[in-house]
């Protein structure tokens, strides 16, 4: 097959692993770097939750680590804390979860189940990696630049993200980022419209390329305006510009020198322009591995292909509606929030489509509880806990009392942890002997599964009643409120589950790197597949179909009547009937 | 300190009531809608378990009716929440954010945000609030209110107290000198942006006797976490009382001349 | 960030794989400066006083530079018919005109700053600047990028592997999409920011 890009026939080490045009490779390459980035992440969050369990109690062994100003004797300080807050938020989502789930399962999976011998734009597939990891450092090592890292949160709402330290260098590996990701949606929008296999029409496509797409269309619209926005943001902080700084501005003592006339809200709108479309992006690729597992492991037809298509389409459209219903109390119109009101519930409506899809699946079916099907089925129930948390927080009147507590934070991580991160772990061991040729260790497995998921629970049911009883985010010291202090209690122990939960991450993350080598090695096809990744040997070569692939059949052909055998792959020719 | 519990504050304020009123409803609707779901699905899982000899049973792939059954769910949930739209959220919601009651001789108050705190500008028995100007504000006198206008001769002007009077509507304009904050005092369930270069109105009638707390609900900057003040709503008497021993209290700050000469 | 890497053909689908990247690339572009033009609408409705474009800023300047773009807009389009019938000349000289044209156009713009800049004016001087300044600058760093992939193809047309290769066509029209593209932000800021 005309694939000779990568030049010489016996690659270097450098053209084979480091920069390699092979679409898995790239995938891969994303995969530990997101993975490295979750820890990171979470390893941001474990300091806060230690300051948010027990204020003004030195952290215990890091604490000495940090310089005065951070933490004076081994005490976190408020601007540290801020720091971190904002960098936890960015690095899970834009450094974390998106390159995990687009990056990694997206470039590595694409191509294969559409029968693609790669990307329709490898260069550019190696480019959008390699603008992904420096962005990515750089966003790291602002925190040991002068003035530290960034403390606006990741809203970074002005004035403040104006008048902070650390913003400059986060707009910076922001544009870098979002140039990436816009690289990347190209290459996965080409790569699925012009490349697929012969036979593999749109509606032959597994729900997860489906997923993959209305991501990429979002990442492909929503991303600019956030650049334009972070544009602004940039010229207001270097080049002393006022588009978000209204006039009269008095801070700490001194009026603002700044020409003064900018909005503060705008950006409040073009942030959630992009943020609420991100977070579907965060959600709608697990989606597609959770349809995915179920469906293989259920040994029969999703239940509604269609539906779930034709819903992911409908939430993809409605999310450009929903921005504002993050901005209820912002002061902006309180009658444009009567709009947003409503198109936030019209959104929830092909969510729920999508759960009964999901749940409906399992009627009839013959279900193997194996760990990646465990992982798949976690995610219905704890996903429908996060979206359902939403519902409050869309309606306005609940939302006054509700936003920008607990609450909030407690529904969007049951969708984004246990909602996203368990369908992503799950997919890591579903396809894992794809990547490696090896699987993963099933008791291992098991342990990290009932582990995370007890924990997580542990750690955000808490949130919702401290989100009840009027916690507000983003405190470095909850106990300064009297009205924290009757829940204090919970933080401790959401505190608690959150080191468990890191504990119990250890045993996935040996039985990876273990596996890799001494894994216990699998056939082709190791759980009786329909879909096309599975029709090439594991891992694949450069190229990877041995010669292309023509799709016959729709992509769940499980327990197909009359047939012996209870799954059809999608490449079998129809002829003989084993 | 009995004021607060594992659920909302106690409700002191009279829109605080269907406010709750919504979230317990919403919440017990989750709740049913989670569990009815929860118990098919478990059941699913039990029943259709891999048993050997036992192979799945397909029904008709992509056949309408099996696509269209999936939507019923949904009937249910969009009908649920036509009706909290139609008949909780757009009511209350115009009542609570939209209007201001046009009550006989509201209480007009100022509040003014900063990093890392509220001052909260009474009008005094004129009922008249003195004009605000930037270049006067100065630690002496943090909202910059011109003590040369007749208006601000009874003014006063609280650092993180508000004191409002049972039962009477008090409505307060909401502003920033700086950042954007948030006036946030859980047991009235109040909640509002204060945007700098923008001023916002929000009114709140208390219906409870009693100190509670105002606190910051957007995030600041450093000290966001300490930004607090209290609140007392007493009767109109107290409320009197307390005002005029304020007013002989407080004495005209100086104005400096160049306010940033001090910094 | 042009989209000129092309490694086997399309596999299905009408319209090549270079095209519909371009295509698509422009799409987020159009989002990008619709988002700035929004920003332009709504700060203007909130602000209390306007500057009008013919006090404010070089009219007869930009006029100028408008019609450059638009010639080498036209230009460009006689490079790619040329290269459609392979006349590597035509082809060439065409192309060459276009990059003069819009390194012309640069210089002007370059006069225009650097008069402001003389004044004391700057983004920050008011929104209205910090809107100009910030726009055109923007959209002068994608004239640079059209003139790199434009001298890009220039060089390549020189060499035959490439004047030869099958989608050497492709790629000089993705050029032209983009340049029209580039072209058409500049005929939407010059009203908006000069006239209006
Ligand atoms: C993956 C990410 C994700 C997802 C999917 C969602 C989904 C939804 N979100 Fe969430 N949201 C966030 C991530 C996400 N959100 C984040 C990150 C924030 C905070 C940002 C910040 O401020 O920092 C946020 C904040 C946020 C707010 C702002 C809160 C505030 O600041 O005041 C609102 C308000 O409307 C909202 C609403 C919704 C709604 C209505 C949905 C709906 O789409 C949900 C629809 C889903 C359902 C309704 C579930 C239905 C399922 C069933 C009923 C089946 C049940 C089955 C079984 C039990 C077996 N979200
Ligand atoms: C995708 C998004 C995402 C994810 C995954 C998480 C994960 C977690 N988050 Fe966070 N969070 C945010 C997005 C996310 N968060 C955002 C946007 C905010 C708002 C920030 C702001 O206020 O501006 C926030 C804020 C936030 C707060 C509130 C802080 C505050 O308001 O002051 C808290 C408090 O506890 C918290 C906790 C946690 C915890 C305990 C986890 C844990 O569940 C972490 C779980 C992580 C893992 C389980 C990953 C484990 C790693 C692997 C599995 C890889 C293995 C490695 C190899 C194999 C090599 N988060
Ligand atoms: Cu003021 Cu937070
Ligand atoms: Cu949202």
């Amino acid at each position: 097959m005309s694939h000779d890009h990568s030049g010489s026939s016996s690659p270097s080490f450098r053209e084979k692993y480091v920069f390699s045009l092979d679409h898995k490779v790239i995938g891969l390459q994303y995969l530990i770097t997101s993975f490295i980035f979750l820890l990171v992440g979470f390893g941001l969050m474990m300091l806060m939750r230690w300051q948010l369990a027990f204020p003004g109690s030195p952290i215990p062994f890091f604490g000495r680590l940090f310089s005065a100003e951070l933490a004076p004797n081994g005490v976190m300080s408020g601007e540290f804390y801020n720091a971190l807050g904002a960098m936890h938020g960015t690095i899970m989502v834009f450094l974390g979860v998106v390159p995990l789930a687009v990056g990694a399962y997206g470039n590595y999976l694409l191509p294969l189940q559409i029968g693609a011998p790669d990307m329709a734009f490898p260069r550019m597939n190696m480019m959008s990696y390699w603008l992904y990891l420096p962005g990515g450092v750089l966003m790291l090592l602002s925190f040991l630049m002068p003035g530290g890292a960034a403390q606006s949160g990741w809203t970074s709402y002005p004035p403040l993200s104006i008048i902070n330290p650390g913003q400059t260098v986060w707009l910076l590996s922001m544009v870098i980022l979002i140039t990436s990701s816009l690289l990347g949606s190209i290459n996965f929008l080409v790569t699925t419209i012009n490349m697929r296999a012969p036979g593999m029409s749109l509606w032959r496509m597994p729900v997860f390329c489906w997923a993959q797409l209305v991501t990429a269309v979002l990442l492909l619209l929503a991303f600019p305006p956030l650049e334009a926005a972070s544009i602004l943001q940039l010229m207001d902080r270097v080049f002393h510009t006022s588009f978000y700084m209204p006039k009269d501005l008095v801070l700490l003592g001194q009026t603002y020198s700044g020409s003064g006339g900018g909005q503060p809200l705008l950006w409040q709108h073009l942030f959630w322009f992009l943020a609420h479309p991100e977070v579907y992006v965060l959600v709608l690729p697990p989606m597609g591995i959770v349809s995915e597992i179920i469906a293989n492991n259920t040994r029969k037809p999703l239940h509604g292909y269609k539906t779930m298509v034709y819903s992911m389409i409908a939430i993809g459209v409605m999310s450009f509606m929903v921005w504002a219903h993050h901005m209820f109390i912002s002061g902006m119109s309180p009658a444009l929030s009567n709009f947003f009101l409503v198109t936030t519930m019209i959104i929830s409506v092909p969510s729920v489509a999508l759960m009964t899809c999901l749940v409906f699946s399992l009627k009839g079916g013959s279900i193997r509880f194996n760990v990646p099907m465990l992982f798949a089925l976690a995610f219905i129930p704890l996903f429908a806990i996060g979206g359902l948390t939403g519902l409050p927080l869309g309606l306005t009147v609940t939302d006054i009392y509700l936003h920008d507590t607990y609450y909030v934070i407690g529904h969007f991580h049951f969708v984004v942890v246990s909602g996203s991160i368990i369908a992503l772990m799950g997919g890591t061991y579903y396809w894992f002997p794809k990547w490696y040729g090896r699987k993963m260790n099933d008791r291992l497995g098991l342990i990290h599964f009932w582990g995370s998921v007890a924990c997580m629970v542990g750690i955000f049911s808490p949130m919702l009643i401290m989100g009840l009883a009027g916690t507000s985010r983003r405190l470095y010291d909850p106990t300064a409120q009297l009205h924290n202090l009757s829940t204090q209690g919970l933080n401790v122990v959401s505190t608690y589950f959150a080191y468990g939960l890191a504990l119990f991450q250890l045993p996935f993350i040996y039985n990876f790197f273990n596996s890799m080598f001494r894994g216990e090695k699998t056939p082709e096809n190791p759980w009786q597949a329909t879909t096309l990744e599975w029709a090439c040997p594991s891992p694949p070569p450069h190229g990877n179909f041995p010669s292309t692939p023509t799709v016959h059949r729709g992509p769940y052909e499980y327990s197909t009547p009359g047939r012996v055998c209870d799954f059809w792959p999608q490449s079998e020719p129809p002829s003989e009937d084993l | 300190m009995d004021n607060y519990g594992w659920a909302m504050p106690v409700a002191a304020s009279s829109f605080a009531k269907s406010i709750d009123l919504g979230i317990w409803i919403i919440h017990a609707a989750m709740l049913a809608i989670f569990v009815l779901w929860g118990i098919f699905f478990v059941y699913l899982l039990v029943k259709y378990r891999a048993r050997p000899g036992v192979l799945a049973q397909r029904e008709e792939a992509h056949s309408r009716s099996s696509e269209l059954t999936s939507l019923i769910p949904d009937l249910a949930v969009v009908a649920f929440e036509i009706g909290l739209i139609v008949f909780y959220a757009l009511p209350v919601w115009s009542k609570v954010k939209m209007s201001v009651p046009d009550v006989a001789n509201p209480l007009q108050l100022e509040i003014v945000a900063e990093q890392f705190g509220w001052s909260v500008h009474y009008p005094g028995p004129d009922g008249a609030l003195g004009p605000r100007k930037a270049e006067l504000v100065h630690f002496s006198n943090p909202i910059g209110l011109d003590h040369n206008d007749p208006a601000s001769h009874d003014d006063v002007v609280m650092g993180n107290e508000l004191r409002l009077p049972l039962g009477r509507t008090a409505v307060m304009k909401l502003y920033s000198k700086d950042v954007i904050h948030s006036l946030f005092i859980p047991e009235f369930r109040l909640k509002q942006d204060a945007v700098p270069g923008l001023e916002i109105p929000v009114w709140v009638e208390p219906t409870r006797l009693g100190k509670y707390e105002i606190t910051c609900a957007q995030l600041c900057g450093f000290a966001h976490g300490l930004m607090r003040g209290d609140v007392f709503v007493q009767t109109q008497e107290d409320f009197d009382a307390w005002y005029q021993s304020r007013l002989a209290t407080t004495p005209a700050p100086d104005k400096p001349t160049n306010p940033s000469e001090d910094f | 960030m042009t989209t000129i890497a092309i490694e086997q053909p399309p596999t299905a689908g009408a319209i090549s794989n270079a095209k519909l990247g371009v295509w698509l690339f422009l799409a987020s572009e159009i989002m990008l400066f619709a988002t700035l033009f929004t920003s332009y609408i709504v700060l203007r409705l909130g602000s209390t006083s306007w500057p009008w474009g013919w006090d404010a800023l070089n009219v007869p300047l930009a006029t100028l530079n408008t019609v450059i773009l638009i010639t080498s807009s036209i230009t460009i389009v006689m490079a790619y018919a040329k290269a459609y019938d392979k006349d590597k000349p035509g082809f060439q000289s065409w192309m060459s005109l276009t990059i003069l044209l819009s390194l012309g156009f640069l210089v002007v713009k370059a006069f225009e700053y650097s008069h402001e800049f003389k004044l004391g004016i700057g983004p920050h001087t008011s929104v209205f600047y910090a809107i100009y300044f910030t726009m055109t600058g923007l959209h002068v760093i994608h004239v640079l990028g059209g003139i790199l992939v434009n001298a890009g193809l220039l060089y390549m047309s020189s060499r035959s592997k490439h004047w030869e290769h099958p989608l050497f066509l492709g790629r000089v029209e993705g050029a032209g999409l983009y340049w029209h593209f580039v072209d058409i932000v500049w005929i939407f800021l010059f009203p908006s920011l000069y006239l209006l």
